[in-house]
């Protein structure tokens, strides 16, 4: 009855790619970054020669155009390190719940860490990013082992619908709380609105520094928990006969993803799809083990938010776009095609 | 006594409960109307109140009676009215209360058109309404063609309606940040819904809209009722199902799209006013007038509650969003309970 993962035409069901065919993709997504990465520091409102690029990573800021690119350097590292989170937390939220819609954003878990926040910056006048990130992280866990409980009732468990309709609720009503709670303060409303999109923009070494080491334990947990994801996949029962500790599998695995897309809301405000793009590419590439899908859905992650940033530099120049528009322009027909996909009982 | 009896005695019996509350609602939602005109930072008698409507010149009561609430209370009766009546609709049509426009995207679709139309392109007025009806239905029809794969499944097309909602309420983000020289309370029109700043201009095309709309689907219930025990039922009971359905969805995407270039997508009224509206007549009859009336109440009690009862003035779609989720999350609670489907 549980079929586990995005349902694939018959015959082609992959659980692991060949060792060969694996390499080659790891090859080409590590290419690929590395030509984002390039773009990401290349492109912007000013258009900078690449011997000035150079000398800017060097250390360098002489001018305007090595000044801009070294405000470049440090929105790329975070976008790097909010993809790598986000692409991570939605392959293990996927894995834990047996849910291919499961994503930080459609759970709510976001809008969960975005009302922690709010409320601390509104009612407890907090204004540092190590604050930011330890209420994020609280909210988004609450959040999400509420949406959980709420998807979870009753019979038939925690279908994709019922989740994805618990997500929306809780995101809806988080929605205007927090309208409630930043409206009569006329002086944080600018700076949460604009926090809120969701963007890299502002980006600075401190603030991702202070969120390195919960994205560093975050990855650790996920990474430790891949065996035990594989294990859920085959359903509760068998995985117990198999020797796997389901409830404790499952909690720590929620901890780690809570952990990471905690930390990233909070240095980049609530983006959503990506974590829900990103694994559902990385079982094509390599198959469903977790132990290979994981690290390939941060890799992926990674180079899904940063060509997101460069793309939303492109498309509005001299503007930008924020990144939280574009992953959900984009993202959103990915979900109607997942939703497509399946069938009927099944949601 | 006969069976006929018993049955006639019985329609009868519900014919009057149903009656009976719907005028208890009319007379609800005139009270409110009738405080929303009186209460203010100035209280002002019934009698000045009347005298204002009836076009005499009271001092002070003139102003803020006759062009500050007066307004702003026809345009909540009237917004409420449409949301009341779009949202049973499409309810009623797909057989699932999840399935209003305002979960599915439709309204995230007419608002997003509506701030785009005015933000990015400068229109005002009647051309934006015209903007937000015709991206309503655009919604309506991409959901639908969406969601349609050997016939329409209710939970298909509510998740691909989360889907388009998410992305369509990115582009009113997108385009509100693109104008930094609004309010704030401005914009929170487009993202939840508000009453401030209503005007007189605002009415008319929603009138007009109702007049012409309502009419039209209030003549389609007992169509609507045939559509409910499913296609083949309906034409067997003499519907022509597809131009009933195609009626509908246009009546009900206007109604939705005029209400919400008025007043932005005031949270969850549309997806509230038909299950409250069912809860009170009970299962029989015509849902539309009822869930109509529940709509209007709930706009104008809402916003009543969100100008007066806290320290700082909310807009109304923050009231009635704090209120519609709690009661979404229940839906979704009480149904997993019974097991039903959703």
């Amino acid at each position: 009855m549980t079929t586990v993962l995005p349902r694939q035409a018959p015959g082609v069901a992959v659980v692991r790619r060949p060792a060969r065919v694996r390499l080659l993709w790891l090859l080409a997504v590590a290419v690929v970054l590395l030509l984002l990465v390039a773009a990401s520091l290349a492109i912007g409102s000013r258009d900078v020669s690449w011997a000035d690029i150079v000398a800017a990573l060097g250390g360098s800021s002489d001018g305007l155009d090595q000044a801009a690119v070294t405000k470049r350097i440090p929105r790329t590292v975070l976008a790097l390190l909010v993809g790598a989170a986000l692409g991570l937390s939605g392959a293990v939220m996927q894995g834990v719940t047996r849910n291919p819609l499961a994503d930080p954003g459609i759970l709510g878990v976001n809008m969960g860490a975005s009302l922690a926040v709010v409320v601390g910056i509104a009612w407890f006048g907090m204004w540092t990013a190590t604050s930011f990130i330890w209420t994020a992280v609280l909210g988004a866990g609450v959040t999400a082992a509420f949406v959980y409980l709420i998807g979870s009732l009753g019979r038939g468990g925690a279908t994709p619908l019922k989740l994805a309709l618990a997500g929306a609720a809780t995101s809806a009503a988080f929605a205007s709380f927090i309208s409630a709670v930043v409206l009569p303060r006329g002086d944080i409303a600018g700076n949460v609105r604009s926090w809120q999109v969701g963007g890299v923009g502002g980006a600075g070494f401190d603030s991702i520094g202070q969120a390195a080491p919960f994205l560093v334990v975050g990855t650790v947990i996920c990474l430790i928990a891949a065996r035990t994801l594989n294990a859920l996949a085959l359903g509760d029962e068998l995985a117990t006969g198999l020797g796997e500790h389901v409830a404790l599998g499952r909690g720590l695995a929620s901890l780690g993803a809570v952990l990471l897309c905690g930390a990233a809301t909070a240095v980049a405000g609530p983006i959503g799809f990506v974590g829900l793009v990103v694994p559902h590419l990385c079982r094509l590439l390599v198959g469903v083990d977790h132990r290979w899908l994981l690290p390939f859905s941060a890799l992926t992650g990674a180079g899904l938010l940063t060509a997101a940033d460069v793309l939303g530099r492109i498309v509005a120049r001299p503007d930008e776009l924020e990144v939280g528009i574009i992953t959900a322009l984009v993202g959103a027909p990915f979900f109607i095609a997942i939703v497509r996909r399946q069938k009927v009982r099944e949601l | 006594m006969t069976a006929v009896e018993v049955v006639t005695r019985s329609r009868l019996r519900r014919g009057r409960r149903r009656r009976l509350v719907i005028a208890l609602l009319v007379v609800l939602v005139v009270a409110t109307f009738a405080v929303t005109l009186m209460v203010g930072r100035t209280v002002y008698p019934p009698a000045d109140v009347v005298r204002v409507i009836l076009g005499e010149d009271v001092p002070g009561a003139s102003f803020t009676v006759g062009r500050l609430r007066l307004p702003r209370a026809v345009l909540g009766a009237l917004a409420g009215l449409c949301f009341g009546l779009g949202g049973v609709t499409f309810q009623t049509m797909l057989r699932n209360p999840l399935a209003s426009p305002d979960i599915i995207g439709i309204s995230s679709g007419a608002s997003a058109a509506a701030a785009f139309a005015i933000v990015v392109l400068g229109l005002g007025g009647a051309q934006v309404s015209v903007v937000a009806v015709i991206a309503g239905l655009g919604v309506a029809l991409v959901i639908y063609l969406l969601s349609y794969r050997d016939g329409v499944a209710g939970t298909r097309l509510i998740l691909i309606g989360i889907g388009i909602a998410a992305m369509l309420d990115s582009v009113t983000a997108y385009v509100l940040s693109k104008a930094p020289q609004w309010e704030l309370q401005e914009a929170m029109r487009w993202i939840t819904g508000s009453l401030n700043g209503s005007a007189w201009a605002d009415v008319v095309p929603l009138l007009a809209a109702l007049a012409v709309l309502g009419p039209a689907l209030l003549g389609q219930a007992r169509n609507l009722a045939g559509l409910q025990l499913g296609d083949d039922a309906a034409s067997a009971l003499g519907v022509r199902v597809e131009r009933t359905r195609i009626l509908l969805i246009v009546a009900a995407v206007g109604l939705i799209a005029f209400a919400t270039a008025a007043t932005g997508p005031i949270a969850f009224v549309a997806f509230l006013a038909g299950p409250i509206a069912a809860r009170v007549t009970g299962p029989h009859g015509s849902p539309l007038v009822p869930a109509a009336l529940v709509g209007a109440l709930l706009v104008l009690v809402a916003d009543l509650v969100g100008q007066f009862a806290f320290g700082t003035r909310y807009p109304v779609g923050v009231v009635t969003g704090a209120l519609g989720a709690p009661y979404l999350i229940y839906l979704i609670i009480r149904t997993n309970r019974t097991g039903g489907s959703l």
